[in-house]
């Protein structure tokens, strides 16, 4: 068995394949993590207009070392640049453009999905925790689509994908799609319907490291 | 002749009373307006409820005011940073209050506040620990929540520049928070990096109209709030 067999996708890849799944023209909002590398991917030829919940559509790579504007960062407060024909916004038009569904994509990471879309991804609801939510509820209630980027389980090996999550929720029903490290996997009427797996990895693999149980999608046949 | 200058922050900050509630623009320090956050330490009015997005990194401008113990209440969406234990310590501790807004609720709150909306339905926490306790209506098949706008009795934010009838303009992300905060506050104090003379800002280009201002302070050149911190350095 090789290496990347036990592995599946690295970040790199699971942000590759999220990518090819942006289309020409889309306004994209990217959450922190791997969720960011996925602009780094999209397909050439595409364009593709990211948002950024602090007030800014248009946002560019980041800067050259030593060109850094404290004034100009995106929503992990991390400096960014501009493309030509970028827009500063205040923050109530900028999450009017979120939750006014003019943003077409959303990926974000993920604690647990459960099978009907639930998403949660802001508190572990530990009782000594500093609640913390940020944009993240806007943005999966406002937002046309929602993907998620996650390794497939925990680091202590719990399934991430679930029955129903145990953590708060972010949102209900609104996950439409997810990225893990083994699979690609959508979120249908009937549960998770995994659509393509990663090199090497089996359904049954995954299926092993899910916490309910999984659909195989016709894709998988061929 | 209508004219907002103060002659300096302590002045412009001055009347701000003990139990008032403060908004204060900035995402994390881009737009944080710190010499009006100093001058309000060195002013002394305690018991304070904020609206800021965050609760300030370091040991300056927003993390000072509430490390000095002026803050009784914190109503924001992201209470966390990465180099700040001032709010978290003191939330543990009790000492402090938190009201958690998600963070596009917190902006239509803001803005609602401003523009005489005492109320106003979102789907945003529907279905959350954060929806507990709000009035639940469906429209046209989805559930929302009721969510209040938000007042405050004054607003201290940072502009880039800003002309004698208050008309303002800002720099690049630094504006986020500050145009609605400066509508939703019965006072509002604006830390301008320049002030100049009415008609020398593009009435196309005015982002905030004068009327939503009150008071403005010169400050040529703010202090950066991440070089501060780096330093290590600490207010008072």
């Amino acid at each position: 068995m090789s290496t990347e067999s036990v592995t599946g996708w690295n970040r790199e890849a699971m942000a590759k394949r999220a990518a090819l799944d942006i289309p020409n023209g889309a306004y994209v909002n990217l959450g922190i993590g791997i969720p960011e590398k996925v602009a780094q991917y999209v397909p050439e030829g595409r364009e593709v207009i990211y948002h950024t919940e602090n007030g800014l559509l248009g946002m560019g790579v980041a800067p050259e070392p030593g060109q850094e504007d404290p004034e100009l960062i995106n929503a992990g407060k991390k400096p960014v640049t501009t493309i030509p024909g970028a827009a500063f916004f205040h923050h109530a038009d900028s999450f009017a453009m979120i939750r006014g569904q003019h943003i077409d994509i959303c990926v974000l990471g993920a604690m647990q999905v459960a099978e009907n879309g639930d998403l949660a991804n802001w508190s572990t609801g530990a009782p000594d925790a500093i609640p913390a939510v940020g944009g993240a509820m806007d943005l999966v209630a406002g937002v046309k689509t929602i993907y998620v980027i996650t390794q497939h389980c925990t680091k202590d090996g719990e399934p991430k994908l679930v029955s129903q999550c145990s953590y708060p929720l972010t949102g209900q029903g609104v996950v439409s799609r997810i990225y893990t490290d083994l699979a690609v996997i959508d979120v249908t009427a009937a549960g998770f319907e995994v659509i393509e797996l990663a090199p090497g990895i089996s359904f049954d693999y995954v299926q092993a490291r899910t916490g309910t149980r999984l659909i195989a999608g016709k894709q998988l046949a061929a | 002749m209508i004219n907002k200058h103060y002659g300096s922050v302590a002045s412009a900050v001055a009347d701000i009373h003990d139990g008032a509630t403060v908004m204060i623009g900035g995402f994390g320090e881009a737009g944080s307006p710190i010499e009006l956050i100093h001058a309000l330490i060195d002013h002394g009015a305690k018991n304070l409820t904020v609206v800021n997005n965050n609760t300030g990194s370091g040991h300056v401008g927003l993390a000072a005011l509430i490390e000095n113990k002026q803050v009784g209440k914190m109503i924001c969406s992201f209470p966390r940073t990465a180099n700040s234990t001032v709010f978290p310590d003191l939330y543990r501790a009790g000492e402090i209050e938190l009201e958690l807004v998600p963070q596009g609720t917190l902006a239509e709150r803001i803005r609602a506040g401003g523009a005489g909306i005492p109320a106003f339905y979102t789907a945003t926490s529907v279905g959350t620990p954060l929806a507990e306790g709000k009035e639940v209506r469906t429209f046209d098949g989805r559930d929302y929540i009721m969510e209040r706008g938000l007042k405050a009795d004054f607003a201290l934010i940072k502009c880039q520049q800003a002309d004698r009838h208050g008309n303002l303009i800002y720099n690049k992300t630094a504006r986020n928070f500050a145009p609605i905060m400066a509508m939703a506050a019965t006072t509002t104090i604006v830390q301008a990096g320049a002030y100049v003379e009415a008609g020398e800002i593009d009435p196309e280009a005015v982002v905030t109209p004068g009327i939503f201002v009150d008071r403005i302070v010169t400050v040529a050149a703010p202090a950066q709030e991440s070089l501060l911190v780096a330093a290590g350095r600490s207010y008072p």
